[in-house]
């Protein structure tokens, strides 16, 4: 997994909570910084794809690892 | 990109059903939608500062329950006394087990993100509901106050 600014760790979250917690962290960041989210609903694997495309904050990488998921979003 | 503009009318007042207007106002914020929700009839109980809000499995055959219930258990009985606080202690118990966030949490969210939340005033005056028992920082207003913002809104939902 590639560098990160900061991180978050969303496990045992339900939906919306991991969004709702990495929109808040991400504007407390600054531009071009990286977000690493750790989820375990597998709900967010689809839902973080879908605010990366509304909010033009990129997805850089999307994985599961350990049964969790793990998520690189950068600062737009 | 021009902001987008989420209208949701909310007018259940039931734990279950007070989810989807605060779920989706708060994810509608994170997205960048700006959004109101206008809270009408029953709805108004989801602005109260101490929520008290149940869930019945009472004419609700799609509501899961422990054992297999709702397979077997006579729809009759649902109607017993202490059923539906049970059902309500149930089902808040699931939702903490499951890290679904409470209402009080994503009704913060909401307000935090700045949802406007509008509490129609002509349920107010018919049930004559005291307003110091709701939260701070909601409007009060009516029918084509609504109409203002859902006139311009990309997606409008009657929950």
């Amino acid at each position: 997994m590639a560098d990160f600014d900061q991180e978050l760790d969303a496990s045992g979250l339900n939906c919306p909570l991991p969004i709702l917690r990495a929109k808040k962290t991400l504007s407390s960041m600054d531009t071009g910084q990286v977000l690493h989210i750790i989820a375990t609903d597998p709900g967010s694997v689809k839902d973080f794809e879908a605010f990366s495309k509304q909010t033009g904050n990129e997805l850089m990488e999307s994985k599961e690892e350990g049964g969790k998921f793990h998520f690189l979003i950068k600062k737009a | 990109m021009e902001e987008k503009k989420l209208a949701i009318i909310a007018t259940k007042g039931s734990l279950d059903w007070a989810y989807p207007p605060f779920i989706l106002s708060s994810t509608a914020a994170a997205l960048g939608y700006e959004t109101e929700i206008f809270f009408t009839f029953y709805g108004l109980q989801l602005l109260r500062k101490k929520l008290a809000l149940e869930v019945t499995p009472l004419g609700n055959p799609g509501m899961p329950m422990p054992m297999g219930m709702d397979k077997w258990f006579p729809v009759m009985l649902t109607a017993l006394p202490g059923m539906q606080a049970m059902m309500t202690a149930m089902m808040k118990k699931k939702m903490a087990d499951k890290g679904v966030a409470s209402l009080e949490e994503l009704r913060e969210l909401c307000q935090e993100a700045e949802v406007r939340l509008i509490a129609c005033q002509m349920t107010v005056d018919l049930f004559d509901m005291n307003t110091s028992e709701f939260i701070d920082g909601i409007e009060y207003a009516g029918a084509a106050r609504f109409f203002e913002f859902a006139g311009q809104s990309d997606i409008c939902l009657y929950i």
